[in-house]
């Protein structure tokens, strides 16, 4: 009995390691296909178009208002810590460096993810189960080109506009905060961040950023959707899925990013 | 959704998003003004440079002119080696005094260039020949300790030992 049990514990851990070894040859098999239909994406544009609007456009609520609160509380903390040094002027270096380098990519990225990424999965995961994607294979349609890759190439267009914007709108929301609420001088609030934040170093490492995590948020959800199982708990699972797994996928690439951009010393 | 306002809303949406990009660029980057015309390396020895770090400016007369690109420490003299990159534009004769300096009590570290009156101007690669170094705090506050418990109304002795007991005592406190 108990030798049974046992085995029966063995023959699960086996199992487990088996199908994520399987799952991990089907991502990188499913990648590599993805990257072979991405110019694909641009012959079809009407479609990467479509994709955008879903991605990008229907965004955009919730990163700009996100964005104006994100900068305004910004803005009323910093300034709580910043007046007891004295160095109120400096609000416009905190708020601006935050926001471009740390959480415009990643609080759009972590946005974008639930906003975005779930409905993606959702959409190819239905398209799945209800055997569209089979239907389009026997048209001779094949499904990555006309399903996968738009809505890869979408997302990954989508991400950086969306983190500018939200930057832009938290850089906004603390000059409100901060200039016209508290006070501060609103030439030394620009002036100081203007001598503090590097095109090079601060604005497009943070582009940079919000790329990489648009394309991870944009690869886990297309996979996510193509590998679910046929059934409505299946689609679910992977919805699910796509939010955790992209929403840690970019809090981890954000610290090797980071680590690699800013070092302190460089 | 109809075909052209699909197409209207998704030029909106990367018209405003590049209108963001440009507004991080020239209105939070100052990309503008910053110009990153390669410009010409200078360097200067100093004794001690406290807490200045790379990427820190150079300023003449408070206009920044340059960037400190490049800090190492010299083994034969045990002296800091600072390369300074200075904006093409701006030059400076031979005889300048580089001096390591703090904007306020708590503020930036930067390098101060006060210029001389050399006819011949520094050139790409040049070293200034003049240098001052950082104000260390503590020593600064150690010293004047030290001249305090000296002059003060301390027995008439006046040795030397006593003095430096005179000191210790008062650093004691």
């Amino acid at each position: 009995m108990t030798t049974q049990a046992l085995a029966g514990v063995f023959r699960r851990i086996g199992g487990a390691t088996l199908d994520s070894i399987a799952r991990l040859g089907f991502a990188a098999r499913f990648s590599m296909a993805l990257v072979t239909h991405l110019p694909g994406a641009f012959r079809r544009l009407s479609l990467t178009l479509r994709e955008i609007y879903f991605a990008g456009v229907l965004s955009l609520v919730v990163i700009l208002v996100s964005g104006l609160f994100v900068g305004m509380v910004l803005a009323l903390q910093g300034f709580d810590v910043l007046q007891r040094y004295g160095a109120n002027d400096s609000l416009g270096v905190l708020v601006a460096l935050s926001l471009v380098r740390e959480l415009g990519p990643v609080v759009a990225g972590l946005l974008f993810a639930s906003r975005a990424g779930s409905a993606v999965t959702a959409e190819i995961g239905l398209m799945k189960t209800t055997e569209q994607l089979s239907a389009m294979e026997m048209m001779a349609v094949d499904p990555l080109a006309r399903v996968v890759a738009p809505r890869f190439v979408g997302g990954v267009i989508s991400m950086p506009l969306l983190a500018a914007l939200f930057s832009t709108l938290g850089v906004y929301g603390a000059y409100l905060v901060g200039v016209k609420l508290i006070g501060i001088d609103s030439g030394s609030f620009w002036a100081n961040m203007q001598a503090a934040v590097d095109f090079r170093y601060d604005i497009v490492n943070g582009i940079i950023k919000s790329v990489v995590f648009g394309t991870a948020v944009s690869a886990i959800a297309v996979f996510e959707g193509y590998n679910a199982r046929p059934t409505a708990e299946g689609v679910s699972t992977a919805t699910t899925r796509t939010v955790v797994g992209s929403s840690l996928a970019i809090l981890a690439l954000d610290f090797v990013l980071t680590v690699f951009m800013f070092r302190g010393v460089h | 959704m109809n075909r052209s306002t699909l197409d209207l809303w998704v030029g909106i949406f990367v018209t405003i998003g590049i209108a963001a990009i440009l507004f991080l660029a020239l209105k939070v980057g100052n990309l503008l003004t910053v110009t990153n015309a390669p410009g010409y390396r200078v360097e200067a020895a100093f004794d001690n440079i406290g807490g200045l770090k790379v990427r820190a400016p150079v300023k003449a007369a408070g206009v920044v002119v340059g960037r400190v690109e490049q800090i190492r420490l010299d083994s034969h003299t045990y002296q800091a080696v600072v390369s300074m990159n200075i904006d093409r534009g701006f030059e400076f004769s031979k005889d300048t005094i580089a001096s390591i300096l703090t904007s306020g009590l708590l503020g930036e570290v930067y390098v101060g260039l006060s210029a001389g009156g050399d006819t011949k101007m520094l050139a790409n690669g040049d070293r200034i020949a003049k240098t001052q170094s950082a104000i260390v705090l503590e020593k600064l506050i150690g010293q004047f300790l030290f001249d305090k418990a000296a002059s003060g109304p301390a027995p008439a002795s006046g040795t030397p030992a006593n003095a430096a007991n005179a000191a210790n005592a008062a650093s004691a406190k």
